[in-house]
């Protein structure tokens, strides 16, 4: 499980494409919220939904197995019960990290993914890891335990 | 690996502040600005929407100010912190933030008076009725919840009564019903005490006294520990589309350190009590020594209430760092160890002997402490609380706040302890007269 600064810094610095499922195209939820945040921040975001034809302006894919490019981070907005068949596919399309998002806490599909050679990053925010690691978290007065004497470059 | 967990020595110095990013800056810079321009459009949008982090206008968040929030976060071992511009304005917004008409609020009886009158008068006045109950026992606290108490409120370390409030007691009373505990952790500072380890919710500061610890400027701040589960229907506020703030809700949206951000979006937002970037640069050059500080203000203080136990002309020594204080195992266990015994922090009262004439006699002849109605200064300051902050009371209502005649308070500073001893015994002696 990656849970330290220096592991979450790793997954987000070599990460470019995120598979986001469960991305939802009203703008106040949460999902909306950490993906259109994490595409101002060069991420390229894939949206899996069956519900929507495009979110954030990408096309949404009903699954990951139809994604045609290399996906980095799935990151699961679902319930946690429904996340361990979202583990298999992303084992499948060989992602390289399983993000389960806050609240979503399923060990089962942790380690399976983790036993297939992928980082596994759980009950965790995509947007705030990122905003905490590299700039931006703290301006809304979060403690974001970075000690550090050197600027955030 | 796992993340250090650092000492609050080097939190005291580090937490919130790495180099600036634009200039290399190792102090921290002083944003002095009102405003902050938007990139485009589109950027604007995302953060009037709160979906991306960052600063619209120092009313609601200034990077200056934000270091001072997320270093006191990390002193208190929170999720989030959110600055306010006096002691007073960061209870108000905890407790707005958290209150509304027809709640009901649990409260300890012996606090400061300005936080009484907020809950018994403005309060009130709002439609939110508080009961004091005796903070020294939980069962009080217990027996005075009702279905529509919505927050439990105390003083981890009392002033002026110095009473101690035990954390880990009354939150376990809170939680069973439902609502946060929020302690008002002033007097010990984050240094000496951290409630949210012992079990409280919100904790807040006047961060005027020893965080700040010079007497130079206001400022208060409201921490969130990000444990406490607002959805557990009490409070439709976080977990409701937000009125205040377009349909946000706070809960969903940002977790842990939601209450922290409904506070600046819906309270501090509109009621407007933000601190000015230049005090919270003021107060963080206080925050860098505030252990060491803290260490000195209990040791003098400890040396000045055993000088006092033994001499003459004091009546009784309320200290609760004293072996002989009837809460001091509760001290031994809620508060940092300082040179081998509790820190107790700095405040301490005495009764001189001689009764209300007495007292002031003492105050009137001090050479270098200081008259007047402040704590946690590095000078050491004296106040005779009958005749100065509890004078509009009579008698009795003055016992029933705990401020008897022959009563006086010190807050003590860090002068060489054999200046203060000195000072302190010619004035004993003038007392007599």
């Amino acid at each position: 499980m990656a849970d330290d600064i220096a592991s979450l810094r790793r997954i987000l610095r070599t990460s470019r494409t995120i598979a986001v499922v469960g991305l939802s195209a009203d703008w106040f939820r949460p999902s909306y919220f950490a993906a259109k945040y994490m595409q101002e921040h060069g991420y390229h975001i894939v949206p899996v939904n069956p519900r929507y034809e495009t979110i954030l302006g990408e096309r949404c894919h009903a699954t990951l197995a139809t994604i045609e490019v290399p996906v980095d981070i799935v990151d699961v907005f679902r319930k946690t019960e429904d996340v361990l068949p979202i583990a298999e596919q992303a084992i499948a399309i060989r992602a390289k990290c399983l993000w389960q998002q806050i609240g979503v806490k399923n060990e089962q599909a942790a380690a399976l993914a983790a036993a297939a050679g992928l980082e596994v990053v759980m009950d965790r925010c995509v947007k705030i890891e990122h905003a905490r690691l590299f700039g931006g978290l703290n301006w809304a007065g979060v403690n974001t335990g970075v000690i550090s004497a050197r600027r955030p470059i | 690996m796992a993340d250090r967990r650092f000492h609050p020595e080097t939190l005291a110095i580090h937490a919130g502040q790495i180099p600036d990013a634009a200039t290399g800056a190792r102090a921290l810079p002083i944003y002095q600005t009102t405003s902050f321009v938007f990139d485009s459009a589109d950027h604007a949008a995302s953060l009037f929407n709160l979906q991306t982090f960052g600063n619209v206008y120092s009313r609601l968040s200034n990077p200056t100010v934000a270091v001072l929030e997320e270093r006191v976060a990390a002193l208190e071992g929170g999720r989030a912190a959110l600055a306010a511009a006096s002691g007073m304005a960061a209870e108000a917004i905890a407790l707005l933030t958290l209150l509304q008409q027809g709640d009901h609020v649990v409260a300890a009886g012996a606090l400061y008076g300005g936080t009484v009158s907020m809950l018994a008068v403005n309060l009130a006045k709002l439609g939110i009725e508080t009961t004091f109950v005796d903070g020294a026992s939980a069962e009080a606290f217990a027996a005075a919840m009702r279905p529509t108490t919505r927050a439990v409120f105390a003083e981890s370390l009392g002033n002026p009564s110095l009473a101690v409030l035990d954390i880990a007691a009354v939150a376990a009373v809170a939680h069973a019903y439902g609502v946060p505990l929020v302690v008002d952790n002033t007097v010990p500072s984050p240094y000496l005490c951290n409630p949210i380890a012992l079990g409280a919710d919100i904790v807040v500061h006047s961060a005027t006294k020893y965080l700040g610890g010079h007497g130079t400027t206001l400022a208060g701040i409201v921490v969130e520990s990000g444990r406490f589960p607002w959805d557990n229907g009490k409070f439709p506020g976080m977990t409701e589309p937000s009125k205040g703030y377009h349909g946000v809700r706070f809960y969903e949206t940002f977790g842990d350190f939601g209450f922290t951000m409904r506070a600046r979006m819906e309270t501090l937002r509109v009621y407007g009590a933000a601190l000015a970037p230049m005090s919270a640069w003021q107060i963080l050059q206080g925050v860098e020594t505030l252990p060491v500080r803290m260490e000195r203000h209990c040791t003098n203080a400890l040396e000045v209430a055993r000088f006092l136990q033994s001499h003459p002309r004091v009546e009784w020594v309320n200290y609760p760092g004293l072996p002989e204080h009837p809460q001091h195992a509760l001290v031994a266990r809620q508060m940092r160890p300082v040179a081998g015994a509790p820190g107790a922090s700095g405040l301490l009262a005495f009764g001189v002997r001689g009764g209300y004439a007495a007292g002031i006699r003492f105050i009137e002849a001090a050479q270098l402490m200081s008259h007047l109605a402040n704590i946690g200064d590095t000078r050491t300051l004296v106040i005779h609380p009958a005749s100065t902050t509890h004078r509009q009371l009579d008698e009795a209502q003055q016992e029933a706040a705990g401020v008897s005649q022959e009563m006086v308070r010190l807050s003590v500073g860090l002068e060489h302890v054999d200046d203060l001893l000195w000072d302190i015994d010619q004035a004993l002696a003038a007392s007599a007269s």
